[in-house]
């Protein structure tokens, strides 16, 4: 809305001449009215007011209650055979239980710290228990399961890729970005972990 | 010819009444008057075609989605008691799931022949984005929509996909577990993607909306390129109707036909066998591929080495349409009149239906079977891997390097004055007598 001169406003205003108004009731000059204020004012509240209404349309995809509560799994070691693995369903995602032989232990403490980020065997399994390894069973690239004793590292291949990862689940050549995950977990008893 | 005079005229009385208070009549006269260019061709019939796609899949994704049930549990038994036991769910569906291949199919003849045409360049440019913005919204819906049946392509194409949003740096875990609504594809995802692909066609008919206001407000492109300006409206142009309807009825008979065989003779031939097994996080099936019509970008995005590059290449093979406008410097809109570029848009289509071959193929795999060859890099050179890089590579040449330059090096064809100059030398002569 354009400024009236102050002639014309005091004629449709009928004010006295020492009051310099516009029409809206701004003031002649730059100074902020009670009117700005009132604009400014309500055009934050109204600004908060949706955020507010939107956070929780936003908010109602994350993770809801009855999701995370599934989050700690416990398991059973002595149902995995020396050389095999057992996939379990944690967070509805795949997780590897593997109980590596002690030719595959030998390979893999040779190597040293690889993979990406370089990590040690021992950096990924819990002390005592390295023959265990427990790992996230998603290709850390686009996420598919990696097949179990196959690539060329005798680990695991991911047959969506091509990422190939070695028996301690580290990556070692392809595209994915970096080694499987170590869940959060812990031995409750020599035999049990719990994953979460 | 865009802002053309109303000529419509109501008779009865209770048109005279409706006229005054909504001319929705009025509106619907006009919109089957519009001047419309007298060259154009068969490649101009996939707008209408595509609205009935687009008709065609919103009609059966409402009666699919009376017996469809949304949960993990549900979801594929649901989809196979519509197959079995709903009356004629059978035919519903196979339309449904084949339509999106034909909506698809249509959707890139349509975009090439605009990329052909220069429907793109100005005063065009607002319909040629709005038209990209369909597209990539196409592709969300088709995307949303596969994952519906919850088999095992289902599942592990929504795994790979929304993975995808894991590689921005920073955000993309707690974007990956926002969007997944847990730690992974489950039902919460299930829920919600059903909610959106219900959604999508209604946005995708609205952006339509507007794509159509555009179009009817700069005019028409046609086969020549030329602008029809107001004074030659009457000898350019014809009314849409009946002139049109029938061109584009004719083409979407024809349209029909191939829909109908594959709907009734091969209605799973674009499909995988595998999204016949029920979904199961634990295993991933031996050879995950996308719906045809994506496989071109899923093969950009294994060319690129780096995960997040990747992601960035095949989002900007989409992107870089919007800007087309811009990077093509030719005063000529038609490739009838552009002999180099059009040698160039041939090699274009080419390159895509190459790059959709090898988002079909393993990336290790030999092009050549037996041929000898040798490592580079980080693959064999005679593998898809780097037939796809090489694919690649002239996709965004196209858009980014060949057409600025070919448009300010080559040396155009005479551009006639009219559309009706190469047709008939001076024009359609006045009538006599």
């Amino acid at each position: 809305m354009g400024r009236h001169g102050s002639i014309g406003a005091h004629e449709r205003c009928d004010v006295t001449e020492s009051v310099e108004l516009n029409h809206d009731g701004h003031g002649g000059g730059d100074d902020a009215t009670r009117r700005d204020f009132i604009h400014i004012a309500a055009g934050a509240a109204a600004v908060g007011a949706g955020v507010m209404m939107a956070w929780p349309l936003v908010n109602q995809m994350n993770p809801a209650a009855d999701t995370l509560a599934l989050s700690t799994i416990e398991f059973d070691l002595t149902k995995v055979a020396e050389g095999m693995q057992v996939v379990i369903k944690w967070q509805g995602k795949p997780v590897f239980v593997r109980y590596r032989t002690p030719a595959e232990l030998a390979t893999i403490k040779a190597e040293g710290a690889v993979g990406s980020p370089p990590e040690t065997d021992a950096d990924r399994t819990k002390a005592g228990h390295e023959q265990f390894l427990v790992v996230i069973g998603s290709c850390t690239h686009l996420g598919c399961v990696p097949t179990f004793n196959s690539g060329d590292y005798g680990g695991w291949f991911c047959p969506c890729h091509g990422s190939h990862y070695d028996a301690s689940g580290r990556i070692r050549k392809g595209p994915a970005p970096r080694n499987l995950d170590v869940p959060t977990y812990e031995y409750v008893s020599d035999t049990r972990v719990r994953i979460g | 010819m865009s802002d053309h005079e109303s000529t419509y005229v109501p008779k009865t009385g209770i048109e005279k009444w409706l006229d005054s208070r909504l001319p929705i009549i009025r509106f619907g006269a006009d919109y089957m008057a519009l001047p419309t260019p007298r060259n154009l061709n068969y490649w101009y019939t996939f707008g209408g075609i595509l609205m009935l796609c687009l008709v065609i899949q919103i009609v059966t994704g409402i009666v699919l989605a009376m017996h469809y049930v949304p949960n993990t549990e549900m979801a594929f038994a649901s989809v196979e008691r519509i197959m079995r036991d709903v009356n004629g769910g059978w035919l519903i569906r196979y339309v449904h799931a084949n339509g999106a291949s034909m909506f698809f199919i249509a959707v890139y003849l349509h975009m090439l022949r605009g990329l052909y045409y220069g429907s793109y360049k100005a005063p065009r440019e607002i319909i040629w984005i709005l038209g990209c913005v369909i597209f990539f919204l196409m592709i969300a819906t088709a995307f949303l929509g596969y994952v519906l049946p919850w088999g095992q392509m289902s599942f592990w194409g929504a795994e790979v996909i929304t993975n995808l949003i894991g590689a921005v740096p920073v955000v993309g875990e707690p974007l990956l577990i926002w969007l997944r609504g847990g730690p992974a594809i489950d039902n919460a995802t299930l829920n919600r993607f059903f909610s959106l692909h219900y959604l999508l066609p209604f946005v995708i008919f609205g952006v339509v909306v507007l794509h159509l206001w555009a179009l009817h407000t700069s005019g028409q492109n046609n086969p020549a390129g030329v602008l029809i300006p107001k004074e030659r409206t009457a000898k350019d142009t014809l009314p849409f109707h009946p002139y049109f309807t029938v061109k584009d009825g004719f083409a979407i008979i024809l349209f029909l036909i191939l829909f109908a065989l594959f709907v009734f003779y091969m209605p799973n031939a674009l499909g995988h066998a595998d999204n016949y097994i029920p979904a199961n996080p634990l295993v991933t099936p031996a050879h995950i591929v996308p719906e045809w019509y994506m496989l071109p970008f899923y093969a950009i995005l294994r060319a690129i080495p780096d995960k997040f590059g990747g992601v960035l290449a095949m989002f900007g093979a989409i992107g870089v349409l919007f800007v087309i406008p811009w990077l093509d410097t030719s005063r000529v809109r038609s490739m009838r009149y552009r002999p180099t570029m059009k040698v160039f848009f041939v090699i274009f289509v080419i390159v895509g239906l190459g790059l959709g071959w090898c988002g079909a193929q393993l990336p290790d795999a030999q092009v050549v079977p037996g041929m000898p060859s040798f490592m580079l890099l980080d693959g064999q050179l005679n593998s898809y891997l780097w037939l796809t890089r090489l694919l690649t590579a002239y996709y965004f040449a196209f858009f980014l390097i060949i057409m600025p330059w070919v448009g300010l090096k080559e040396t155009p064809l005479p551009v006639p004055a009219s559309v009706s100059e190469p047709v008939l030398d001076g024009g359609i002569p006045e009538k006599k007598g």
